[in-house]
This record gives C-alpha cells, sequence and structure tokens, in this order.
C-alpha cells in the first residue's frame, strides 16, 4: 500500500559532498515554507569536502513538529555508494526517486516501495555541453521533478531562484529552465505520487537560520567587541556570520571597524586573546567545539579564579577526543561545568533555537560582565549548522549592555574605596577597574594564585578561603540572573516529570503531545541554565517519576543535578541518545514507556511511588 | 630578598619627571627574588627607562607568564596594572588586552621557559602578527623556580650546575623574532644598565612588535663555570654591535657632523635613535645581514648584544585589522549594537 499524507512526511536527499546538491536542496526546503508549511531540514554530512557521501533530511509538518521525526517516506537516491542503505531506510509503502538513465536489475528495488525513474543524467548529457553546468543543473532539474510530484507550487520556486541570483541573470535563466524541464518531464511521464504539500498558513512570522549564524549575531546585538577563534567544526560558522554582521553593521564610513576579529593559532591562544581582552574592558567572545573547550581549560580556570569574563560559544559535536565532528552531541556538559583544575564551576546556558542562541548569545556577554567569570552558551550541531524555523530574532531599542561592577575614572577620584576582591555589596561580585583609568587609584595586579582582598599575593589559608567562599557565593547569585526554566504543565495532574535542556526541545515537546493525546499527561521543564535555579530541585521533588532527556552517554546533566543538589540518583531516569543523530520524538516516547512498563511491573511485586493511573494509560 | 618594606612616602627633593612623578613612583614591591638575580637589574631598567620617558604608569599595562621572569612585574611599576597570566600565554592575553584598548603601552615580561618553550608557539604569532608591544625575555637558560633544568635556550655543551652537559640544539628568541617579522629585535645583559635603558626606551617608542632577548644570569643555578649564560661568560664574550642613545622628538637636534660611525633612525613619532658602531660595521635596518651576522657570531661562541634590527616604517596590528581610532573598550551600546530597525530587516531577509 503506497503512503499517501499531505504536509506531514519525511523526504531525504541522499548525495555526494561537493555536488552542489545543498544548495539545490535548501531551495526544496524553503519553497515549502514560503508555502506556509513549516519544515525542518537537516544536514547529514561528513568530515570531507568532496567524494563522501551526504544527505538532507527534511522532514515537513503542518503541525509544527521541527525535531527530527525518523524514517524515511520519500528518498531521493542521487549516490550509488550509499544505495543500499538509502532503500533499506525507506518506510514501507515509501517512495524511491533515481536517476534511471542507466537501468538497474529489479533485485536492486524492494517490493514494498514505489519506484520512481527519471533519466537525469540523461537530460543533463542531452541539454547541457558544460559538464559543470551538468552536474549542477541535475540538482534543480530533481528539484523540478519533485515539485511536480508532490504539488509545490512552480511560482513560489522560480520566485526563490530569481532571489537567489538576483543581478545575476546569466544564472537565474539556466537555473529556471532546468527548474521547468524537470517538471515538464514529470508532466509528461509521470502521474503525482501520495504524498503531497498543500499551501497553508502555519508559518506566520517565524524565520528560517541557523543557530550559529544567530549566536554570531547575537554577539554583534551583545557588543562583543574582540573574537578570537580557530577553526573547529560545527563552530566554524559562528565566527564568520560574527564578522559578516559586524562588517556590515560596525565599519564607519570611512571603512574603519568598531570590531577586531583574529583568527588565532589554536584555541589556547583564542582564549587567552578574549581574557586579555576581557581583563582590559571589551567584550570578548571565542566559538568553539569539545577539542577546543580542552585546549582552553587551563586558561579557564584562570578567568574563573582571577575574575575576568569571557564568552565561550561551545557548539557541541560527538566526542570524545575527535568523536564524530560532523555529529550531534550533549557531550560537553560536565567539561564546560567543572572546567578546569581545582575546585571550579563555571556558568552554562543551553540555547533550544536559533532564537535563543541569539538571545543567550548577548546574554552570555552581559552575565560574563555581571558576573566576572567565563559563561559558555552551549550549542549543539543540530542547532548550530541546521537552518530552524523559529521566532524572529527581538531586541529592545532601550536596552543597555550591563558592564556590571566597573569603577570608573569619577568614582576613583571622589575616593570611594577599591578592592578588587573586596565582597562590599554582599553578592560575592566583587568590583573591578579597567587597565588606565586613574594616574593613582585602582591599578591591581590580576594574578592566577592566591590573593587577598585587595589583590596582594598571599599564600594564607583565611585569604584562600574567603576567596574560595566569596566564589561560591558569587555562584550563587547567578541562579537568578541566568535565563529561568521553562515549566510546561500537563492539561491535567501528573506525577510524571520531564527535564531536557537544548536541542532536544523539539523532539520533546511533539514527543508529549503524543503521550498527552494517548492518555499519559507529562510535566516539563526545560532547563536552560547551569547553575540550576532551586525550582529545578522542586520540580524533580514534586513528581514521583522523573525523567530526564539527554543526548549523550553518562547523563551528564543528570550527574550535575545530583552532584549540585545532592537528590537520590534513583529519582532521575536518564533517557539517552547519542548515536550522533538527533534525537527523535519516537525514540523518547519507546524509551518512556519502557521505563514506565519497568516501573509498573516492580509495582505489581511491590507498591511503589508510581501510581497506577499512570501506568494503566 | 629582602623582608623590609618599602616606605609609601617619597622626600620631597626627589626629582619629579615631566609628568610629576618621582622615580620612586616607578617601582612596585620589594622583589622576592635571590640578591644578585639579573632579573632584578632588568626590573630596574624598566623603571628608569619609563621614568626618564615621562610616561604615566597608568598608561602601562604590564603582563607576564610563569617563572622568576613573570614574577617581576609585580616588583616595578606598581601603579599599572599588571596581569600575571598561565605559563606560557602572556603573548595572547596581552594580544587581547592590546586589541581592546590600542592606547595603552603593553609590556611583556618572559622567560626563556615561558617564551622559548611552552610558549613558543604564542611567541612566534604574536611576532607576527605585529603586536605593538615591547617584549623582554629575561633569559638565563634554566627554569630557576624548579631549581635548575636547562631550558630551551641553554647552548649545546653548556653545563648544568649538576655538571650535566646539554645536548640538545639551543632556540635562539632574536633569530626567531628576526624571521618572523618582529621590527625592532634588540639583545642585552642584565650587567650592562647602560646598554639596556635606551634599548628599552627604544621599544617602548617603537610601533609594532619590539622583542629584547636580555641575558639575565640566575645566581642560584646558573652562574658557574662551565655555563653559557653566566655573568663571566657574557661579559667575556659580549659582542655589542652598538651603543644606543634614545633622542625625544622634542629635544633640539644638534648639529652634528657627519660621521661614518654613527647611524640615525627616525621613528615613526620622531624618536631618534642614534646608533654608535662598535667594532664591526653593523647596520641594524639591513634585515637578512643581522640574520646572517648573529648566526655567524653564535657558532663562534660569541653573544651579539646591542640594537640589531629595527624598522621604523612598521605598521602594528591594529593597522592591520583597520579598527577605529577609539579604543575599542570605550564603546557602548550606541557604538556597537545596530538596534531593533536593523534586525527588523535581517528577520525579513530570512524569510
Amino acid at each position: 500500500m503506497a503512503l499517501t499524507a499531505t504536509n506531514d512526511f519525511v523526504i531525504k536527499f541522499a548525495n555526494v559532498n561537493g555536488s552542489g546538491s545543498a544548495s539545490a536542496n535548501e531551495l526544496f526546503a524553503k519553497a515549502i515554507l514560503r508555502m506556509g508549511v513549516p519544515v525542518s531540514p537537516r544536514n547529514i554530512f561528513p568530515s570531507n569536502i568532496q567524494g563522501l557521501p551526504t544527505w538532507y533530511e527534511v522532514r515537513i509538518s503542518e503541525a509544527g513538529h521541527l525535531g527530527r521525526r525518523g524514517g524515511v517516506d520519500l528518498m531521493v537516491a542521487m549516490n550509488p555508494q550509499t544505495w543500499t542503505a538509502d532503500l533499506a531506510e525507506i518506510e514501507s509503502g515509501g517512495y524511491l526517486f533515481y536517476d534511471s538513465t542507466k537501468p538497474l536489475p529489479a533485485s536492486a528495488f524492494r517490493e514494498d516501495i514505489v519506484v520512481i525513474g527519471m533519466p537525469l543524467t540523461m537530460l543533463c548529457v542531452k541539454n547541457y555541453d558544460d559538464p559543470r553546468q551538468r552536474q549542477l543543473l541535475k540538482n534543480v532539474l530533481y528539484v523540478g521533478a519533485l515539485s511536480m510530484l508532490l504539488g509545490i507550487d512552480p511560482a513560489v520556486i522560480e520566485q526563490l531562484l530569481g532571489e537567489q541570483y538576483q543581478g545575476k541573470p546569466q544564472l537565474a535563466k539556466p537555473n529556471i529552465d532546468a527548474f521547468r524541464l524537470g517538471r515538464q518531464w514529470v508532466a509528461d511521464n509521470l502521474q503525482p505520487i501520495g504524498l503531497q504539500v498543500r499551501a497553508a498558513d502555519k508559518v506566520g512570522t517565524r524565520i528560517f537560520v541557523d543557530g550559529n549564524t544567530a549566536a554570531g549575531l547575537g554577539c554583534v546585538y551583545g557588543g562583543a567587541s574582540v573574537c578570537a577563534w580557530y577553526p573547529i567544526t560545527p563552530s566554524t560558522s559562528v565566527a564568520e556570520a560574527f564578522e559578516k554582521y559586524a562588517r556590515k553593521f560596525r565599519t564607519t564610513a570611512a571603512g574603519e571597524k568598531k570590531y577586531a576579529i583574529v583568527q588565532a593559532e589554536d584555541e589556547i591562544a583564542s582564549i587567552g586573546m578574549v581574557i586579555g581582552a576581557g581583563w582590559n574592558g571589551a567584550r570578548a567572545f571565542t566559538a568553539t567545539s569539545g577539542p577546543g573547550v580542552s585546549l582552553m581549560t587551563e586558561f579557564i580556570g584562570l578567568a574563573h579564579f582571577a575574575e575576568i569574563p569571557a564568552t565561550i560559544i561551545n557548539v557541541q559535536r560527538g566526542g570524545p577526543s575527535t568523536g564524530m565532528p560532523t555529529r550531534t552531541q550533549q557531550a560537553d556538559v560536565l567539561a564546560c561545568a567543572y572546567a578546569s583544575h581545582g575546585d571550579t564551576k563555571h556558568i552554562l546556558l543551553f540555547p533550544e533555537d536559533p532564537f535563543e542562541a541569539f538571545e543567550q548569545a548577548s546574554a552570555a556577554l552581559d552575565l560574563a560582565d555581571r558576573l566576572q567569570t567565563p559563561v559558555f552558551l552551549m550549542l549543539d550541531l543540530d542547532i548550530g549548522m541546521n537552518q530552524r524555523l523559529c521566532e524572529p530574532f527581538q531586541w529592545d531599542s532601550a536596552r543597555q549592555f550591563d558592564r556590571g561592577k566597573v569603577m570608573d575614572f569619577d568614582a576613583l577620584q571622589a575616593g570611594q574605596p577599591f578592592g578588587r576582591y573586596r565582597d562590599v555589596d554582599g553578592d560575592g561580585i566583587p568590583w573591578r577597574t579597567y587597565p588606565g583609568t586613574h594616574p593613582k587609584r585602582g591599578a591591581f595586579f590580576t594574578r592566577g594564585t592566591t590573593k587577598n582582598v585587595d589583590a596582594n599575593y598571599s599564600e594564607q589559608g583565611h585569604d584562600y578561603l574567603e576567596n574560595a567562599r566569596r566564589l561560591l557565593r558569587k555562584f550563587d547569585t547567578a541562579k537568578a540572573l541566568v535565563p529561568q526554566p521553562v515549566l510546561t504543565s500537563a492539561t491535567q495532574p501528573t506525577r510524571i516529570g520531564v527535564l531536557f535542556y537544548g536541542s532536544t526541545s523539539p523532539a520533546m515537546y511533539e514527543a508529549a503531545q503524543r503521550l498527552a493525546a494517548d492518555g499519559l499527561a507529562v510535566d516539563l521543564l526545560r532547563i536552560r541554565a547551569f547553575p540550576f535555579p532551586d525550582g529545578v530541585r522542586e520540580f524533580v521533588l514534586a513528581h514521583d517519576h522523573v525523567f530526564l532527556v539527554e543526548q549523550n552517554r553518562d547523563a551528564q546533566l543528570r550527574s550535575l543535578l545530583v552532584n549540585e543538589f545532592e537528590l537520590d540518583p534513583a529519582r532521575i531516569v536518564p533517557i539517552l541518545h547519542f548515536d550522533g543523530t538527533p534525537i527523535t520524538a519516537r525514540f523518547i516516547i519507546k524509551a518512556m514507556h519502557k521505563q514506565l512498563d519497568l516501573a509498573a511491573s516492580q509495582e505489581a511485586r511491590a507498591p511503589a511511588r508510581l501510581g497506577a493511573e499512570l501506568v494503566l494509560s | 630578598m629582602t623582608y623590609i618594606t618599602k616606605p609609601k612616602l617619597h622626600h620631597p627633593s626627589l626629582k619629579q619627571n615631566k609628568v610629576g612623578f618621582t622615580r620612586r613612583d616607578y617601582e612596585g614591591r620589594i622583589s622576592t627574588l635571590c640578591a644578585g638575580c639579573g632579573h632584578d637589574s632588568i626590573s630596574a631598567a624598566i623603571i628608569q627607562a619609563c621614568w626618564e620617558l615621562d610616561i604615566e604608569p597608568h598608561r602601562v599595562a604590564k603582563l607576564s607568564g610563569i617563572g622568576c621572569s613573570s614574577k617581576t612585574p609585580d616588583y616595578f611599576l606598581g601603579q599599572s596594572h599588571g596581569f600575571n597570566t598561565v605559563h606560557g600565554r602572556m603573548p595572547s592575553a596581552l594580544t587581547g588586552a592590546y586589541l581592546a584598548n590600542k592606547e595603552l603601552l603593553y609590556l611583556g615580561v618572559s622567560g626563556d621557559g615561558d617564551s622559548a618553550s611552552i610558549g613558543i608557539g604564542q611567541f612566534v604569532h604574536c611576532m607576527r602578527r605585529g603586536v605593538n608591544m615591547v617584549y623582554i625575555v629575561e633569559n638565563n637558560g634554566v627554569y630557576g623556580l624548579t631549581k635548575g633544568q636547562f631550558s630551551a635556550t641553554a647552548d649545546a655543551g653548556s653545563k648544568s650546575k649538576k655538571g650535566v652537559v646539554n645536548t640538545d640544539s639551543p632556540i635562539d628568541l632574536v633569530s626567531l623574532a628576526l624571521q618572523l617579522g618582529a621590527s625592532y629585535v634588540a639583545r642585552s645583559f642584565s650587567g650592562d644598565k647602560e646598554q639596556l635603558v635606551p634599548l628599552i626606551m627604544g621599544a617602548i617608542r617603537h610601533r609594532g612588535a619590539a622583542f629584547i632577548d636580555v641575558i639575565s644570569p640566575c645566581v642560584a643555578f646558573n652562574n658557574h663555570a662551565g655555563s653559557t649564560k653566566s655573568y663571566d661568560y657574557v661579559r667575556e664574550h659580549n659582542e655589542s654591535v652598538n651603543r644606543m642613545d634614545f633622542i625625544e622628538s622634542r629635544a633640539p637636534i644638534e648639529v652634528q657632523q657627519p660621521d661614518d660611525a654613527v647611524i640615525e633612525v627616525a621613528q615613526h613619532d620622531g624618536s631618534i635613535l642614534r646608533l654608535r658602531k662598535a667594532g664591526a660595521d653593523y647596520d641594524p635596518r639591513d634585515h637578512l645581514g643581522a640574520m646572517n651576522f648573529i648566526a655567524r657570531h653564535h657558532a663562534a661562541g660569541e653573544v651579539v648584544t646591542g640594537l640589531l634590527y629595527v624598522n621604523p616604517e612598521a605598521q602594528d596590528f591594529h593597522q592591520h585589522l583597520q579598527t577605529i581610532e577609539r579604543p575599542l573598550n570605550q564603546l557602548g551600546t550606541a557604538d556597537l549594537c545596530p538596534g531593533s530597525e536593523a534586525l527588523a530587516k535581517i528577520n525579513a531577509s530570512l524569510r
């Protein structure tokens, strides 16, 4: 039975890296968006420039589910290398679209799917002379064919092509011609299939952007004036986006720049520059991934101990070591929370999508200044490198940067007493001065060694204790300043609570909706920062059965939670997804049912916390 | 070291410089280094140079790494902000500080372990970038704080205090800095203040990466027979190529007879480096000649000192980056944030 679905299916493009498929695939996804139907595309790419397999998976969901669904309804199989695996991934009753120029035996296919062949190579050879054009236009040809098969409005795609090649008619025309050629061939030879796209009004004012671009832009809005970075997948495009927007918005008419960006020699130098700039009163950030954070940890300890602002954007990838550099994980939580030797704790922010990546990047710069400490923005590859539909970026025009407690010339001149590490306000945050402020007052020596409250070298135990305890007070102050957790209560009372964070968000909200539809109500708490506000603990204690969904093997955020709140580990059941692909609602639902069934069978043996009503539902 | 605290009050008869500070105002805390340590002489030379140049102490940022040499910024310029960073990483922290505020004078103090071993990568790259700074390596050929291990600048064949002979080839930071594009390169000896002070003054007034390698004997672990970084060895093998006088631009220009033995180099701010040749016919404006001269004399066991290279036309990193005149750390929300209207346009372009 062939699948039929409207505005609710998954299409996956299997391509060869470097063949120019990316822009054609993006065109396809954007066309559906323009028809008012939410899509969520995901690049699944190798650590390679040319030749290895790459995929682009697009979930079309009028209901607005933006998480990865799992399974494929229509496979556009353009890569012979991965043919067998791609074929196997198609749902029963699904569709295979392939290049039929070279005939394949029946044994190359599956009987339970619908096979659609189109002689793409032959059409290209027939119509184009230039080999590069044959390759590139083949991609546009299949977009044309798919638009016909799926009922996508051709005017939308032609308009997008026009926008893409604005001012370059010599490029626009062949693309539009190839698009039409693809449509015409399908019109002449095939019928529309059971998967259809129908115009809807479900996108609204939302924007379509990747998290790295959002974070880079957030740093421009948040006032970062120094960026030091070292190229590493999947974070490189953060620095590139920062530079792009800074060049646009922060270059004077005379061509002078209100920012400095340095591609450093390594991540140690990147963080060193960020800390040097932060010490000297500029807002500075770096963007990196796990291996970079490992290299930075000595400096991060210095910034923590000497109390210097620094913003570190960590676009997490699969670890440890080089791990899966082009796959996603949330596996640096502990490494960042406790980065460096000695007793250290750092602020972590967990954005759920590009909207929050923008918002929290600027918040991170404020927090770093306010708390005089490193702040990590914990992105991951799934958010960072994939375009995601999200709320439009917002900025309050009245907003001023929070530069924290900085004593300026006037304050020093007026004789206001200054002691670099004195807790005069009782919140653990001392006052600082920028170098060069006052000829006679306010100078101090910054060091990684122990010091007394006036920043003088000290090896006295009491000085050390006073400082170490103040740092804890400061960390406690941070609880109220960081983004607070987001509670989504079930429509009816429930004893089940689920904690999650970051890129797990869309899959988790979808899972909760489906569970509710099946009669299983769950309360959700999305954690947005470390240190955890006390509300997180209360949520755990208020539920009999608590799940924590995350994308790493060792349940790292759970460890952090258990450790920081001294909770009974048995209270929090981990649901862990860590194969490098983004987590799905299907996975979460299955895992939760398994755990609940297990709990129910234990319940049958000995009545426990878990209520019978939830087990029945 | 001494335990006597310095009195804060100065005698009213102490001479003040043009910005109203006495020489004492450029001092720091009491040194905790060993009596006779070369590093303390370098601190004194830095104090002298800053005082003579009428630099306001608070307009100096002094940064260092880790080690005996890196402790010294606490012992001079007590009214300047200082930053004792992590081992071998002073150059990156200094680069960041310099990016934040181009108006201060950046003084990087490091040692041979800090710059030639753990931090050689950062040493290399900050020279390449032309960071506007004075980078001083207090070079004694040993790790002092950990009690006498060879450093990477120890000469092959030199002997440790325990009698071990070093077999590794030495790293010559001066040659390295020259090759990497440092635009003011000098070497001096902590025991020769007359040579060192003007070299520091010239470096302060230089625009671009200024590097001074100062041989600074370690009295505790590297001042014995068989060492090539001892007071005796350096005095015996010091091959000075010139003696420099630093002349402020504001100073009236003396009418001088043409003199083949004198080279005058005008720096970008108008200050003049007047170099009197000592012995060899050496021109510090000749980049390749300098590298060649240093390599030949080093092979002969000589320690070449003096102003070894200067390019008065050098540009610095901020010029390369085309940053605005105003220091970046003085820019506020209005300068840096594009605002909500621009954001609405960005949003529109992402639909």
